[in-house]
């Protein structure tokens, strides 16, 4: 629909795809960023009795504006034994791996960047482009706790893709499409048709598949947990551990990217696990543009669904960043080797036979 | 930091690498400047050699220039984090040595003042404690409850870490008229917050995966050690010098020894020593409940001397500090200075232990290890 | 529980000449001086013997004594005669709950002490930090080196009474 729109607008293909891309970037993810790392400074102060940041605008709202013009303006440090190449080219990685995700979510009924009918493996697939980045920011930093940090990032994100893909995998063989944007559709109705309560219909299969669909979600919330490096599973950033994290030695912008790319992986993971289970951009209870006929309500109004249940998801990463210990590399390991592919396989099986009785 | 190599020979006559890492004297893990150097073999440790000394401020050499009462503020400074156990067995010794009689205010001040600090230093072991495993949340709660002490003795001596306040003979000024009242609200306020503590960190099943099993001190290399304090109870034996070589009027009091049983692990793991001094802060509020109804009135200052003027003599006298034995060893030669006093600091001894308790863990477990230990580096190196 | 008495009349029993003698004379506590290079046999007998069994040991620490005589040589320059480094032992049993202190007095010039890390294992820093700030050699000692000063220090024991600061380490002024 924006495409038509946009077309009609500038008339001219090339401009309408243009503006349609930069969307999500400009509009959203950006300010999104923004407003993530205030969000997690006032939810970590709260929850530890104090205040946070209170002086840089109304409490504190202006403060991200202020942490990146500091950051855009300090000198950027190249050591001379660096790979320069490999060292200016991580934090871009980094970030476009965490970016592409977004051109195959469903911001609303209206708006998906590219509605191709591979949403899910073509998001499974670009997010492995983070590892790539991680790998190069730790080599090329020519520091062996580095590499050793990046090293030890990557084998956690490369484990916990698989219990993510065997849950997504246990979602599309009941559904049977792998578009995020037709999985959305296929929730719509009310709250009782996503698919964490069983997807739609009625019949004996949704009931059955209930208490499966809770243990997909528990598993799946957790691999993205491993996957965006948040604690419990933060060992590669941690700083009282031994090993420094794989962005030491970058200052500046190219810190900054990175730190902005993983608030934009934060959201990606949250709105993948919304569209999987939690019905996507559908409202659980109808819509006001439904009752009011205001058709072109609707669409805002599930871009408001949209946003909701990913903030949500958000702040309950954060909530949990903030409660838990971490855990030590080979606990981390065996959590997902040990217990969750077990799991989401099991799952999976018992799914599937439900399925075709 | 160095990451250096060595090549070995191992007995089967292959070539293996033993790495050496250091963990310099500044790392994150906030315990004050001690060097780790530790032997490698891949992630497994063979041997941890602490090199101390970054903070040696020469107070035993400074306590001979000084008079009795002068070394008090010295004393203060070497376990910055619980002052008043410095200043308290530093006078009792001195006392003994000139044979005074001190009133009792003054003794049940002294208690109180104690047990306060105790609580306050426990707080900022288990805080920092929890910080380096990596739950954040609890350092903040234990920093606000202990702000609420440290407003305590601001009240009370105008300081909130370093008090000089236990003087030779009495305490420098007594107490507000205000402290019993608010200090029995703080022990009111203080109980549920202990709960709260335990429900976030203590009975948290990821803290427990990181701290269970992890550091085993059996009990018999504990006391060939000389390890005292919190980590000797945790290893099953019930030691405290408050019960056992009683001294102040601390045998007017009812309270238990917490000892480490090995709940969730091992007896003697790191665990048990984090909960040993949980434990030990509930006995903390015990003491301080029976002692904030039970002080009597009188003058704090009468038995101080004019002049501290020992005779020729020696004496060793100990109190239980939050970290373990505090010892003095004090030989007066007949003038206003004392001829030597000797520290022995607990966290000195418990130091040594390291080496003993890290073989075979990995690397990510000395931080738990070390914060179980809960050194100050001022006491240390003194 | 034992008194130092006792334990003195008990180890002069044993040892013989190696107890020198027992000093109860001044405040606060009384002592026992033992022979410098029997030192560990008297422990490990304290330690292991059923009636004592002082299984801790709670400090050990070094002393300069400050005895000697200035004594003024043919050629005007003088030297300190006859000064000694002490060591004392504070023992504790924390099963029969008894204490006793033992002390043990070397020549300056040469202090050499046998070690007792063999009998319990809290001696080793104690006795690397008397070695440190003092000299005193420990005799099959596992590891004497420094511990509180700079491994490369060389000018002196510092907590020694005729210490002198030296001018410079390392190319920095030491008094500031």
């Amino acid at each position: 629909m924006i495409y038509d729109f946009l077309f009609k607008l500038t008339g001219s293909e090339i401009w309408a795809v243009i503006i349609q891309s930069f969307f999500p970037l400009f509009l959203f993810i950006l300010p999104f960023a923004l407003f993530a790392v205030w969000l997690e400074r006032k939810v970590s102060a709260h929850m530890q009795d104090r205040l946070g940041p209170m002086r840089v605008g109304y409490h504190g709202a202006l403060q991200t504006i202020a942490d990146i013009l500091k950051l855009l303006q300090k000198e950027d440090i190249i050591a001379s034994e660096n790979d320069k190449p490999l060292f200016n080219l991580a934090p871009i990685i980094v970030f476009v791996g965490s970016y592409a995700v977004f051109a195959a979510i469903p911001f609303s009924g209206a708006y998906i960047g590219s509605e191709i009918d591979l949403g899910l493996f073509f998001i499974i697939a670009v997010s492995g482009l983070v590892v790539a980045g991680i790998l190069m920011a730790g080599w090329s930093s020519n520091n062996k706790y580095s590499l050793l940090g990046a090293m030890r990032s990557v084998a956690q994100i490369i484990s916990y893709e698989i219990p993510t893909i065997i849950v997504v995998l246990t979602i599309v063989m009941i559904t049977g499409t792998l578009s995020l944007y037709k999985l959305s559709e296929l929730q719509s109705g009310h709250l009782w048709n996503w698919m964490i309560f069983g997807g739609p219909g009625s019949d004996l299969h949704k009931f059955l598949f209930i208490p499966f669909m809770f243990i997909g979600f528990i598993v799946l919330y957790i691999s993205t947990l491993a996957e965006v490096n948040r604690t419990p599973f933060d060992i590669p950033e941690a700083e009282s551990e031994l090993v420094a994290g794989y962005h030491t030695e970058y200052s500046g912008m190219k810190f900054a990217m990175f730190f902005l790319a993983e608030y934009a992986n934060m959201f990606a993971v949250s709105a993948i696990v919304a569209a999987v289970f939690f019905g996507g951009y559908q409202s659980p209870f109808g819509y006001l543009g439904n009752t009011l006929h205001i058709p072109w309500l609707i669409p805002v109004e599930q871009f408001f669904w949209f946003t909701a249940k990913g903030l949500f998801f958000v702040f309950v990463q954060m909530w949990l960043r903030w409660t838990l210990p971490r855990l030590r590399v080979d606990q981390l390991m065996a959590v997902c080797w040990k217990y969750l592919i077990p799991i989401s396989f099991v799952n999976l099986i018992i799914v599937g036979l439900i399925s075709v009785l | 930091m160095a990451l250096t190599t060595e090549n070995i020979e191992t007995e089967s006559g292959l070539k293996t690498e033993e790495m050496i890492l250091n963990m310099g004297p500044q790392h994150p893990s906030t315990h004050g400047v001690l060097r780790l150097e530790l032997k490698l073999e891949g992630e497994i440790i063979t041997k941890v050699i602490p090199h101390i000394g970054y903070l040696h401020r020469c107070f035993e050499k400074h306590a001979e220039a000084m008079t009795y009462p002068q070394v008090i503020p010295y004393t203060d400074r070497m376990d910055y984090l619980a002052s008043m156990y410095n200043e308290f067995g530093y006078t009792i010794g001195v006392e003994k040595l000139l044979g005074i009689e001190i009133p009792e205010r003054v003794e049940y001040i002294r208690v109180i003042m104690g047990e306060f600090q105790r609580i306050a230093s426990h707080l900022v072991a288990l805080g920092t404690y929890g910080a380096d495993i990596g739950a954040v949340t609890p350092f903040l709660f234990c920093f606000r409850d202990r702000e609420k002490i440290l407003s305590l003795f601001e009240m009370t001596c105008g300081a909130r870490l370093l008090y000089n306040y236990i003087w030779v003979g009495g305490v420098s000024h007594d107490l507000h008229p205000d402290f019993i009242r608010l200090a029995k609200e703080f022990v009111v306020y203080f109980k549920p917050k202990i709960k709260e503590l335990n429900d976030l960190l203590t009975n948290n099943r990821i803290f427990i995966e990181r701290t269970a099993n992890v550091g085993i001190l059996p009990l018999d290399t504990a006391i060939n050690y000389g390890i005292t304090g919190p980590m000797l109870r945790a290893s099953g034996l019930k030691w405290d010098l408050r019960k056992d070589d009683t001294y102040s009027v601390y045998n007017k009091f009812d309270f238990d020894i917490p000892v480490g049983e090995g709940t969730v692990g091992t007896v003697g793991d790191s665990w048990d020593r984090y909960y040993v001094r949980v434990l030990e802060m509930e006995q903390s509020l015990r003491i301080l409940e029976q002692a904030l109804d039970q002080i009597p009135e009188g003058d704090v200052s009468s038995a101080i001397p004019k002049r501290v003027k020992p005779p020729v003599g020696q004496v060793y006298s100990r109190v239980e500090g939050p970290r373990g034995e505090l010892g003095y060893f004090i030989i007066s030669d007949g003038s206003v200075n004392p001829f030597r006093v000797k520290v022995r600091g607990p966290s000195f001894v418990n130091l040594a232990i390291m080496d003993e308790l890290c073989k075979g863990h990995m690397v990510a477990d000395i931080i738990a290890i070390l914060g179980s230990i809960d050194i100050v580096l001022g006491e240390v190196d003194r | 529980m034992k008194t130092s008495e006792e334990i003195y009349k008990s180890l002069k029993e044993k040892f013989g000449d190696s107890i020198i003698e027992l000093n109860s004379a001044q405040p606060v506590e009384a002592f026992i001086i033992v022979n410098p290079q029997s030192i560990d046999e008297v422990c490990l007998f304290l330690k292991d013997n059923e009636e004592f069994k002082f299984d801790s040991l709670m400090c050990l620490s070094g002393v300069d004594d400050a005895n000697g005589e200035k004594k003024t040589n043919e050629d005007g320059s003088t030297a300190i005669i006859g000064a000694t480094l002490s060591v004392f032992y504070h023992l504790e049993s924390i099963e029969l709950k008894h204490k006793v202190t033992l002390k043990v007095s070397v020549n300056k010039d040469n202090p050499e002490v046998k070690s007792v890390t063999g009998v319990w294992s809290h001696a080793d820093w104690h006795e690397r930090e008397a070695y440190d700030l003092l000299g005193i050699k420990f005799l099959n000692h596992p590891d004497l080196r420094r511990i509180l000063m700079p491994y490369d220090w060389e000018a002196g024991y510092p907590l020694r009474k005729d210490y002198e600061n030296p001018e410079f380490y390392q190319g920095m002024k030491v008094p500031y």
